[in-house]
């Protein structure tokens, strides 16, 4: 028998290991566009202790080991550029901990959005988290670590700036604990010892983590949406920044779409709302709409569409019904909100060129601090034409980004590899040494982060 | 080309001026409205083009049948003064554009029931009430196919309908139905009223939904046990297209035994669910949507309504929650009959 799947085996159990080419198919690709690399096993652990041994296995053995977590960041990421392992987390799903009074969850790293948020209704409904535009299947430790936004980044930033402390097995099996609970007092903050951030935006080549505790924050009993549209792409900054000023709203995004057809050439505004009483509800509102919005209005720049009670929660993309074959992927770029025209403009010129009809949306980020826009590209799965118009116009949108003064998030290997040459030389050699120090026998996730 | 039939000498010979002394937004006098009324019928602005909430109740009001509402949103088109911003126009505009591919076009050779842009409103259309009927417009994603495009009115786009609406009438037409019986009162006002007044031709018989309810509940007698609530109805705006229809609402609750709250805002004097003002260019008009919401939900909670029931979606969507907010049950037409006959309308709880 080969002996690394024994050895796998011996750590995990026979029913959490394969090797069979129809489940290393399965793991072999993500739903974007990045071409399919197949592993050579798959494992999912139960614990902590079971990741740090498959760990040491793969030093040992010189093996790569791809951490995954619902596998939807749609760039490629848990894709295994070299093979090897793929470390399924899913598993690892216990809420281990909810502190109502100091707001957080302490969450193993296989936690999914749904899971957590139908917790938090059940168990806690005064309290939520921010909630990505993902399907509820993915893994709140696999959004933070990329960098991920979710529906409270406007009032207070990235997710990866919304947690109070993690635990992670390093590349070589040690396992690391920051914040608080490094000094055994807590997982209540992530201040105020030395920082060592080197986990986040590295995609899965510093480490493995398995338990993060990330902030909550108040549930208001009436959430709810209101619509602004308006004609002019160029007034959108500007009404970002009166919106962001009133410090009255949750999420703002602001998109246009080519399908279906009520938003082609439009740039609607979603802003959401939440109050604990009617009365401060209708407050927020005539703060917003009357007082703030009310200039467009009049001068019929800019139309209020409505207020609907409700989120649907997750907003997630429809793009993938555009084409037949179901498929699309995005370029998010972190992006100054003073762009958004210039983003909207040469996105839909991107997708005219491409035949591809035009999604572009915007969510904010702090008080207006930045904005993640995201450029979307339908295609058909089963047309590989199609897959190539998507991914060069993908590529195209990284050089774009980085052209308008953004920041791709979550690059895939080519926007990794446009990074890497802007990289000052100062920051590309720390990168180049943390990478080695860390993870010697280059086992993690390979092919990610290289070429310094 | 299309033209409106309007007829300045009906207007001059009109001693009410009921389109616009009638008008529930603005307050003038008979001499001031003749006034107005000539100022707009002959091309010239006027304060009604900029002060009209598109409220279509002066299509009703007018007792010369001349159709000042329509004349009203032309002028507000050729004079670029529409009531809503241009964003909220273009929106609208892009909407009703057909998508998707073209409809399944099958022949009925009968009765036919269109469902127009409501396609995903198939569950009120369920039970014995509409057992062996034929439907058109089944299908989300190409129900703009039968979309009768009246929805323009209310953002100064009568081009837009008089463009779209020849197509969507050859559409219907192509299933060769004899009657259609129009699921919203505002295709049938599209294929009775407006057609009408702008000379286009529609090649089949539209039969407003209440009539065939009405009718349909006559068949049912038998089955139905008096419903014994008392019930507010809202009307829509487009019901001022087909008023000599409204009395068909006394009917039906007469005959499955409903208690018609006799309320303030009723019949002609009835308040638009404000969907549409909340938007408007004009200062306040968020507040002002509001303030009309809460006097029509006041006004059914004090004449003791229990349930509101609608025939427009869009009222519905509207207000719906804000009647369920103060304990009135809002429910469709359609459900309303159907519980009397013993049925339980889908999602009815």
């Amino acid at each position: 028998m080969d002996s690394i799947y024994k050895s796998l085996v011996d750590i995990v159990d026979k029913e959490h290991v394969s090797n069979r080419p129809e489940e290393l198919f399965i793991y072999s690709f993500d739903l974007g566009t990045a071409e399919p690399r197949r592993p050579d096993y798959v494992v999912s652990p139960a614990t902590t202790e079971q990741i740090q041994e498959i760990v040491r296995l793969a030093n040992r053995e010189n093996i790569p080991i791809v951490p995954l977590g619902a596998g939807l960041s749609l760039a490629g990421l848990a894709v295994p550029q070299k093979g090897g392992i793929i470390l399924d987390l899913k598993r690892m799903d216990r809420i281990i901990e909810v502190n109502e009074n100091a707001r957080y969850a302490l969450i193993e790293c296989g936690v999914s959005q749904g899971q957590l948020t139908a917790y938090l209704e059940k168990n806690f409904p005064r309290l939520t988290h921010s909630e990505p535009g993902a399907p509820p299947a993915a893994t709140i430790v696999g959004n933070i670590v990329i960098h991920g936004q979710g529906d409270l980044a406007q009032p207070y930033g990235f997710n990866s700036d919304l947690i109070n402390g993690l635990e992670v097995v390093l590349p070589t099996g040690e396992i690391c604990r920051f914040g608080s609970c490094a000094v055994d007092a807590g997982w209540f903050t992530y201040h105020p010892l030395p920082d060592v951030g080197l986990f986040f935006g590295w995609c899965g080549t510093t480490g493995i983590v398995t338990k993060m505790s990330i902030r909550l924050f108040p549930a208001k009993p009436i959430r709810g949406v209101g619509t602004f549209v308006v004609d002019n792409e160029s007034l959108v900054p500007e009404i970002i920044g009166k919106l962001t000023y009133t410090q009255m709203t949750e999420d703002i995004i602001a998109f246009s779409r080519a399908i279906p057809p009520f938003a082609a050439g439009l740039q609607h505004i979603t802003i959401n709302i939440a109050a604990d009483s009617e009365k401060e509800l209708e407050f927020k509102q005539e703060i917003i709409f009357d007082d703030t919005l009310g200039e467009y209005i009049r001068r019929g720049e800019g139309g209020f569409l409505g207020f609907t009670r409700g989120l649907e929660r997750p907003q997630i993309s429809k793009t993938s019904d555009y084409k037949k074959g179901g498929g699309f992927e995005y370029v998010g770029g972190i992006m100054p909100v003073e762009t958004y025209s210039q983003c909207y403009r040469k996105g839909r010129e991107i997708s005219e060129r491409h035949s591809i009809p035009y999604t572009v949306t915007g969510r904010i980020i702090g008080a207006g601090h930045s904005m993640m826009f995201a450029w979307t590209y339908a295609f058909n799965r089963a047309d590989t034409e199609s897959i190539k118009q998507a991914r060069d116009a993908l590529h195209e949108t990284d050089d774009l980004v980085m052209e308008l003064g953004g920041v791709i998030w979550k690059p895939g290997i080519y926007g990794q590899k446009i990074i890497i040459e802007r990289l000052d030389p100062g920051t590309r050699l720390l990168m180049k040494q943390v990478r080695k120090l860390l993870d010697p026998n280059g086992i993690m996730n390979p092919g990610n982060w290289e070429g310094f | 080309m299309y033209e409106l039939k309007f007829d300045l000498e009906k207007c001059l010979a009109c001693q009410t001026q009921a389109c616009l002394t009638k008008c529930r937004f603005i307050k003038v006098d008979v001499e001031t409205a003749k006034r107005e009324i000539i100022k707009i019928a002959r091309g010239e602005d006027s304060f009604v083009l900029h002060e009209c909430v598109t409220c279509y109740a002066c299509e009703e009001y007018c007792p010369m049948d001349n159709h000042p509402f329509y004349l009203i949103v032309e002028r507000q088109e050729a004079l670029n003064c529409a009531p809503t911003p241009q964003p909220l126009i273009q929106r609208a505009v892009n909407l009703g554009v057909p998508f998707r591919g073209e409809p399944e076009i099958t022949e009925i050779n009968g009765p036919v029931l269109n469902m127009g842009a409501f396609s995903e409103l198939m569950h009120l259309i369920q039970g014995r009430l509409f057992e062996g009927l034929a439907v058109i417009s089944t299908d989300p994603r190409k129900m703009f196919h039968y979309f009768c495009q009246l929805m323009y009115l209310h953002y100064a786009r009568s081009s837009i309908i008089k463009e779209r609406l020849p197509g969507i009438i050859n559409t219907i037409a192509k299933h060769k139905p004899t009657d259609v019986i129009c699921f919203h009162d505002e295709c049938y006002g599209a294929y009775t009223s407006y057609a009408s007044a702008v000379g286009m031709d529609v090649p089949f018989r539209p039969v407003h939904f209440f009539e065939f309810l009405y009718q349909r509940l006559k068949v049912l007698k038998e089955s139905i046990k008096p419903i014994k609530m008392k019930v507010a109805y809202q009307r829509p705006c487009s019901s001022r297209l087909s008023h000599e229809k409204h009395h068909l609402v006394r009917y039906i609750f007469d005959l499955i035994g409903a208690d018609y709250a006799e309320r303030e805002y009723d019949g002609e004097n009835a308040l638009c669910c404000a969907g549409t003002i909340q938007g408007q260019k004009r200062e306040g008009s968020r507040k002002r949507s509001i303030e009309i919401q809460q006097r029509n939900i006041e006004d059914m909670k004090k004449n003791g309504a229990q349930i509101c029931v609608f025939n427009c979606p869009a009222c519905y969507q509207t207000i719906g929650q804000k009647v369920a907010a103060v304990g009135i049950k809002p429910m469709y037409m359609s459900d309303l009959c159907r519980l009397a006959i013993g049925e339980n309308p889908t999602l009815w709880r």
